[in-house]
């Protein structure tokens, strides 16, 4: 674990603002982990505000649906924020604003809601899981064997990312509903949420809250990732290739527990999420609720004038955050933030050799040694890199952080972990 | 804005620091030792730890030239190496002896590997241990402190090994240097202050050092006296080479293990072999050769003290 420049205060008071709707949105076709789903329109269709417009039949996987209204006008490969291009349906809006407004279900109507009922309400909804990884929420809310604590990740411990803690600020009732409903279907008694210390406003929010415990976390990274949110709440360990239900403990994170209030109280699909645009180069850095699809040239127009021209663009945060070739990249679900940097910030070191200061294998959060692992990659030797634990990385990048010899140990060692797979 | 950015891997942030910046850190931590070096015994000390400091420059430069290596110089990894093996010379060797030594610490214990980052065994001490074995009569003859003109005296630990009754040194002179002994070892209040700044700093941590001077302690307390438990550890701690093998080169990151607990066996190993050479061997002092093997043993132990990984036993 490291302490990390945090780098929040450029949005973290910026209330959430809507972006108006763009001119036309990009939804690619998979936006999750699992199977590409096939489109339900053709061009030339019109599409309504949270129409589902893709779906699959298949284990793993999540639908998509309109996030504006108006034309379908293309469905053809697109840049794509994590797999560099992909097939999306293009719709152009017909700038209808009147959008059809989703009702709040009576009390009645979220008490008869049933384990299997949530499930569908979640599948049909499209939910992922939004903190990055996009695990399909109703599969996780599907477990083998009862689960006993369900942790709410409101970490946000990647720096300059707002997006949960402002959500967590303005919507506590809402999430808090969304906890509730999860906790009661699954019959959860254990309710934590895990917030770092550098968000008093939403530590406070959450405390008046009933049956949920609000663990207050050290601001240090990687804090949100899971194995260590349940290690430094539970002081457990998911077993080497476990998952957190063998254990049972379900973690959500906390824009995935909003998606979920809303599907389940409004009927409302995942069309949209919140965004920080970020970075030294904006003069009005922001927090904003976004369609799905929109391209991040939309959002990053929207935050100008531009204080310098940015050198290099990421979705997510510095840390675990995808460098962007584009400003056409559309928003997914699983997109929280927008990082532009400067000249200066986005510079590309030299690699200098290994002086094996060790300053890796303290940092590392799972007990690895990457300057071992980075070397044996090199030289391609894949029996070693296995020997020494690859597969288990996380991928945090603290490695790649610490590393005065600017070694690209991250990049070697997730080419280790797919060689050690093959 | 036109659509022209840097695409890279993650991680897109880097924490400030390089290995310049430790170097250099490392050659401002050596700076009171070396001050007191010259108070005690001379601007002599000054003359041989320049000429290490040059030679050894000079000598990676040559070497960066000839191989068509990237140049690097100036990244403070030569200058300590120069001022360390400097250190753990007498202040009366003639002027090519450092010369020599640092030529060789550079070219054989470090470039011949593959330069920064490769060298096995410490550089200094290669270059320490070679002087030791060619010109051994410079190596063991050293002036009396604050008296520059060249009176030879032998250091506490020579005279305890001949059987000498010590003149009388208390520990206070021991702690401030007032000993005859090399450039950069016998002050330890300088070598004291140097290792807290490295400390403090995060450029080393206390695992190593702190393991070795108790491993040492402990070992000459039970066999260095006349009988089992009697030995003057505190005297062992104070005199020859073991404070400044401790803090400035048994913690040189590239010839010791990655792991805390392997740094623990190498500071065990370190101080059992120092204490087992000072008591038993046929040298006073045991220091750089201690470092030295266990520098060798360092791969072994890296692959036997591998840190437990998240989620296994």
């Amino acid at each position: 674990m490291v302490r990390l420049t945090e780098n929040k205060h450029y949005s973290e008071d910026k209330p959430i603002e809507e972006l108006p709707n763009p001119p036309k949105v990009y939804l690619p076709l998979i936006q999750h982990l699992g199977k590409v789903c096939n489109p339900l329109v053709k061009i030339g269709d019109s599409v309504i505000f949270g129409q589902k417009i893709a779906d699959i039949e298949a284990n793993v996987y999540a639908p998509i649906h309109a996030s504006i209204s108006g034309k379908v006008i293309a469905i053809q490969n697109w840049p794509h924020p994590v797999l560099g291009r992909a097939k999306a349906i293009v719709i152009e809006s017909d700038a209808r604003v009147n959008q059809p407004g989703f009702s709040l279900k009576s009390r009645q109507e979220i008490d008869k809601l049933t384990a299997q009922s949530l499930r569908e309400i979640i599948l049909n909804a499209g939910i992922v899981g939004m903190g990055g990884a996009s695990f399909p929420t109703h599969i996780k809310l599907n477990p083998p064997k009862p689960l006993e604590t369900l942790i709410v990740n409101g970490a946000e411990c990647e720096p300059y990312l707002t997006s949960d803690a402002r959500l967590m600020v303005e919507k506590t009732v809402e999430i808090s509903l969304g906890i509730e409903l999860v906790a009661r279907c699954l019959g959860i008694k254990n309710v934590y949420i895990g917030i770092e210390d550098n968000k008093p406003e939403a530590i406070k929010a959450f405390s008046k809250s009933s049956g949920i415990k609000v663990k207050v976390l050290k601001s240090d990274y990687p804090q949100g990732g899971e194995k260590q949110l349940i290690q430094n709440i539970l002081g457990k360990e998911i077993p080497r290739g476990k998952l957190p239900f063998d254990i049972g403990v379900l973690v959500q994170n906390v824009a995935t527990i909003y998606a979920v209030y809303e599907a389940a109280y409004k009927g409302k699909p995942l069309i949209e999420r919140v965004v920080t645009v970020t970075g030294s180069c904006l003069s009005n850095p922001k927090n904003l609720l976004v369609p799905i699809g929109t391209p991040i040239r939309n959002l990053i127009e929207f935050c100008s004038p531009l204080k310098e021209m940015p050198a290099k663009i990421i979705i997510g945060g510095p840390m675990m955050g995808i460098a962007q070739y584009t400003q056409d990249v559309p928003i997914i679900k699983s997109s929280g933030g927008i990082l532009l940097m400067n000249e200066k910030e986005a510079k590309v070191l030299d690699e200098d050799p290994c002086i094996r200061c060790a300053a890796c294998v303290r940092g590392c959060p799972v007990g690895l040694m990457p300057c071992q692992i980075n070397l044996a990659s090199e030289r391609e030797l894949w029996n070693l890199t296995k020997e020494y634990g690859a597969t288990d990385c996380i991928e945090c990048g603290i490695c790649n952080y610490v590393c005065p010899s600017n070694r690209r140990l991250l990049e070697t060692i997730k080419r280790a972990k797919l060689e050690s797979v093959k | 804005m036109k659509d022209e950015f840097i695409v890279s891997g993650s991680p897109h942030i880097h924490k400030k620091n390089s290995i310049s910046r430790i170097m250099w850190a490392v050659v401002i931590s050596t700076v009171p030792a070396g001050i007191a070096g010259i108070i005690i015994f001379g601007l002599d000390a000054l003359w041989v730890t320049l000429s290490a400091v040059i030679a050894a420059v000079l000598t990676e430069l040559i070497l960066q030239v000839l191989t068509k290596k990237k140049i690097t110089v100036l990244d403070g990894s030569a200058v300590i190496t120069g001022i360390l093996l400097a250190f753990n010379l007498p202040s009366n060797v003639p002027l090519w002896l450092p010369v020599i030594g640092a030529v060789f610490s550079i070219a054989v214990g470090k470039q011949i590997f593959g330069g920064i980052g490769q060298n096995i065994f410490n550089p200094a001490l290669v270059g320490r241990v070679f002087l030791m074995a060619s010109w051994p009569k410079y190596m063991t003859t050293f002036v009396k402190p604050f008296n520059y003109d060249a009176v030879t005296s032998a250091t506490p630990l020579a005279a305890l090994k001949e059987g000498k009754v010590l003149e009388h040194i208390s520990y206070l002179d021991l702690f401030l240097g007032n000993r005859g002994g090399c450039i950069g070892e016998t002050c330890i209040l300088a070598l004291l202050i140097g290792a807290a700044f490295l400390l403090i700093k995060g450029y080393i941590t206390w695992h190593i050092p702190a393991v070795y001077i108790f491993t040492t302690a402990a070992f000459t307390y039970i066999f260095g006296g006349a009988q089992l438990f009697s030995g003057d550890w505190l005297f062992h701690i104070l005199s020859g080479g073991l404070v400044l093998g401790a803090f400035f080169m048994a913690t040189d990151y590239v010839a010791t293990p990655l792991t805390i607990r392997g740094q623990l066996i190498f500071g065990l190993g370190c101080g059992l072999l120092t204490a087992v050479i000072r008591i038993w061997g046929g040298y006073p002092e045991g220091v750089s050769y201690a470092i030295l093997m266990m520098n060798g043993a360092t791969p072994f132990i890296d692959r036997y003290t591998k840190n437990r990984v998240y989620g296994t036993k």
